[in-house]
């Protein structure tokens, strides 16, 4: 048992900058850890050296990861990220490109580059780390809070009503949707695996834990107590396909909801560039 | 390096301005093109997108302009030439992203076709009413490059020349042109791809993990890093350090401040292009830019043809402002007077550098449309006096 804890930390070490020092600006027992942990194991698993490796970010809490990997590492705007990793995929479709994001940033500021980048298909796989709140800037509402969910800027319960990011993602139009919380680490690690290897735009909402302020906030206990709440809600979606509305109420849909294959958007590109130049 | 003769169309051609800049990209080498259509801009997306793909090149009409201009810094460090255009409302968009391209210090040309503001203003209708927005619109200190074509011929020249500068400092470079000069349709003379003249980037030749991308060289421009070579680089708007880690302290702030003011300022002699004539004997110099430069020439004509010591500086660039010769001037001449379309924009700096040593004088309006020749005539008589 303590050899085989040994090895996986030696995988992670591998990936962590060797320069930049921790402790994280993350709070202790955030979920962005666990995230960033199971990219590295999905990255490790497939093979990818790291130097083939971009990581997108936006701004937020969770758009501090690629300041820890040992990839190519573009931190960017708030929202902006996707637009970035739009030009960068074009640049070099050879190299895989990760955005990560928040779910302030991937819907409220970012929500139209977003759509736009699920709508065109192109070969970016994003991580959305929903935690339902604004993190970094200290625990206002995101279009992710839940109606009735409190943070500073909804003092009295939120009044809205907030968006499905995984509907959202197949509707406008990404090939490969996934779900799962930072529970399901195992789960988390082969979705990301899943998304990469994928053509296409693949969108993984990986549920996790804000406890410094949702949790706070909201009465959700630490940081564990948030974490096996999500291990109690979760329920995967070949079991939820047989629950009724009723039975679904609270609880965390999660697996890959939705696959297809559709054409990328840079190869498309290619074709018409070659047929131009002569069906080379 | 030359530019490659596929990219460049020689010969002499009928072209509106607009034409004429995605031209000049395509000579420049330029690969990607994120756009978003507005009025009067739309045409450099249109050829582009026609163009670039003929030729290896990629246009995206973005969702926006704060993706399109993502976009071209994201294609630049993915080590291909990139460039966008916009005009009015997009270009206030792009603003806070443009301050990240001058942060990450990515080398890339933002072309703004300028039309009537503030707000929807005049669409279709030309203005020179952003150049303060593009010297300071995005939040923060910083210095910036702006070059102003007056023609056609001038836009396909400048777009390339805006290309080499981005290369050479490390930094995105503006194209301030306005709906006169992009609409107006002139012979534009494209010469063979071997008289143009390109400069390639400039890379580290240190190995991975000891490559900084901001590393301190004695021009004040760090080489720039490849991506996909083995040094993981790591880059980001917050202020950081020679690595490019985030440091939040005033130490680092004014080491990664100074350095993209440094960099502009300590070669201001060499970006500033100013084209002067008659200025050795004058007793007045007539300055201004991009369309305003040709609109003054029937009345500083008859004023010369009057008698009247008039000199004329055209600037090229526009950003750095040539601060150092407007000072000089300033304790030569009676007066100084600025010819722009707007109310006092660019005004400001050549008034701020005369110092009280000359009188100054502004010929602005609010655009729509290019200065009346009777207005120009009359502020130079008033000027000699
Ligand atoms: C244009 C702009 N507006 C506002 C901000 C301030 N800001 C920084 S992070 C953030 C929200 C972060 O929340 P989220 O995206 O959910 O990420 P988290 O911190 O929870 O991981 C905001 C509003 C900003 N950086 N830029
Ligand atoms: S504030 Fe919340 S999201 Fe940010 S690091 Fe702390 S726990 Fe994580």
């Amino acid at each position: 048992m303590a050899t085989a804890v040994k090895q996986k930390s030696d995988v992670i070490l591998q990936y962590l900058r060797p320069h930049k020092k921790m402790p994280s600006v993350w709070c202790a027992g955030c979920g962005n850890g666990i995230i960033m942990s199971a990219i590295i194991r999905a990255v490790d698993k497939l093979g990818y050296s790291k130097d083939e490796v971009v990581m997108v970010s936006g701004i937020g809490c969770s758009s501090r990861m690629p300041i820890y990997l040992d990839f190519n590492a573009l931190h960017t705007t708030h929202g902006r990220a996707l637009g970035f990793a739009t030009g960068v995929k074009f640049a070099r479709p050879d190299l895989k490109v990760i955005v990560i994001t928040g779910d302030g940033d991937a819907l409220a500021i970012g929500g139209n580059h977003f759509i736009h980048a699920c709508r065109r298909n192109i070969d970016i796989t994003t991580i959305l780390i929903n935690n339902a709140i604004y993190g970094m800037t200290g625990g206002q509402g995101s279009p992710a809070t839940p109606s009735g969910a409190f943070s500073t800027t909804t003092p009295y319960g939120n009044v809205e009503k907030h968006f499905e990011p995984c509907e959202l993602a197949r509707a406008a139009g990404a090939t490969y949707v996934g779900r799962t919380t930072v529970y399901h680490a195992t789960q988390m690690e082969k979705m990301i695996a899943g998304g990469l290897a994928h053509s296409g735009f693949a969108f993984i909402e990986a549920i996790s834990n804000c406890q410094t302020y949702f949790g706070r906030l909201n009465r959700k206990g630490d940081a564990v107590a948030m974490i096996k709440s999500f291990k109690e809600n979760a329920v995967m979606l070949g079991k939820a396909k047989k629950m009724s509305e009723e039975e679904l109420e609270g609880k965390i849909v999660i697996g890959t909801l939705y696959r297809t294959e559709k054409t990328e958007f840079c190869d498309e590109y290619q074709r018409v560039i070659d047929s131009l130049q002569g069906g080379k | 390096m030359k530019a490659d003769p596929k990219n460049v169309l020689t010969g002499s051609h009928y072209l509106d301005g607009n034409y004429a800049c995605a031209e000049g990209a395509i000579a420049a080498g330029c690969k990607f093109f994120g756009g978003y259509p507005i009025t009067p801009s739309t045409e450099i997306a249109e050829r582009v997108s026609q163009r670039f793909p003929l030729l290896g090149g990629v246009f995206i009409q973005m969702e926006d302009e704060l993706a399109s201009m993502a976009s071209i810094l994201g294609s630049s460090w993915g080590g291909v030439k990139s460039m966008s255009c916009t005009s009015g409302p997009g270009f206030s968009l792009m603003m806070e992203n443009f301050g990240l391209g001058i942060m990450l210090e990515t080398p890339c040309v933002l072309v703004n076709v300028q039309r009537g503001g503030p707000s929807t203003g005049l669409p279709t209708l030309p203005g020179q009413a952003d150049m303060m927005q593009a010297r300071w619109g995005s939040h923060g200190d910083y210095e910036v490059i702006a070059l102003a074509p007056d023609s056609p011929q001038e836009s396909f020249e400048l777009v390339i020349h805006a290309f080499n500068l981005s290369e050479k400092y490390r930094m995105p470079v503006l194209v301030m042109t306005d709906e006169c000069v992009g609409h107006m349709t002139e012979k534009v003379v494209i010469p063979p791809a071997e008289e143009i003249e390109l400069l390639e980037r400039k890379y580290t030749d240190k190995k991975p993990g000891e490559a900084l991308p901001f590393e301190p060289t004695s021009d004040g421009v760090s080489p720039m890093i490849p991506i996909g070579k083995g040094h993981k680089f790591h880059i980001t708007g917050l202020t950081h350090d020679y690595r490019g880690y985030p440091v939040i302290n005033a130490e680092t702030q004014e080491k990664n401040v100074r350095r993209l003011i440094d960099k502009v300022n300590m070669h201001a002699d060499e970006i500033i292009w100013l084209e002067e004539k008659d200025v050795e004997d004058a007793e007045v110099v007539i300055m201004a830019y991009g369309i305003s430069s040709r609109v003054i020439q029937p009345a500083v004509a008859k004023a010369r043809k009057e008698g009247i010591k008039i000199g004329q500086i055209k600037m090229v660039t526009v950003w750095p402002f040539p601060e150092k010769r407007v000072r000089e001037l300033a304790g030569k001449v009676k007066s100084l007077i600025m010819v722009e379309m707007n109310y006092g924009q660019v005004f400001l700096e050549m008034d701020r550098c005369a110092a009280g040593k000359c009188r100054t004088y502004l010929v602005g309006h609010a655009g729509g449309t290019v200065h009346n020749a009777v207005d120009v005539y009359n502020t130079i008589k008033e000027a000699v006096k």
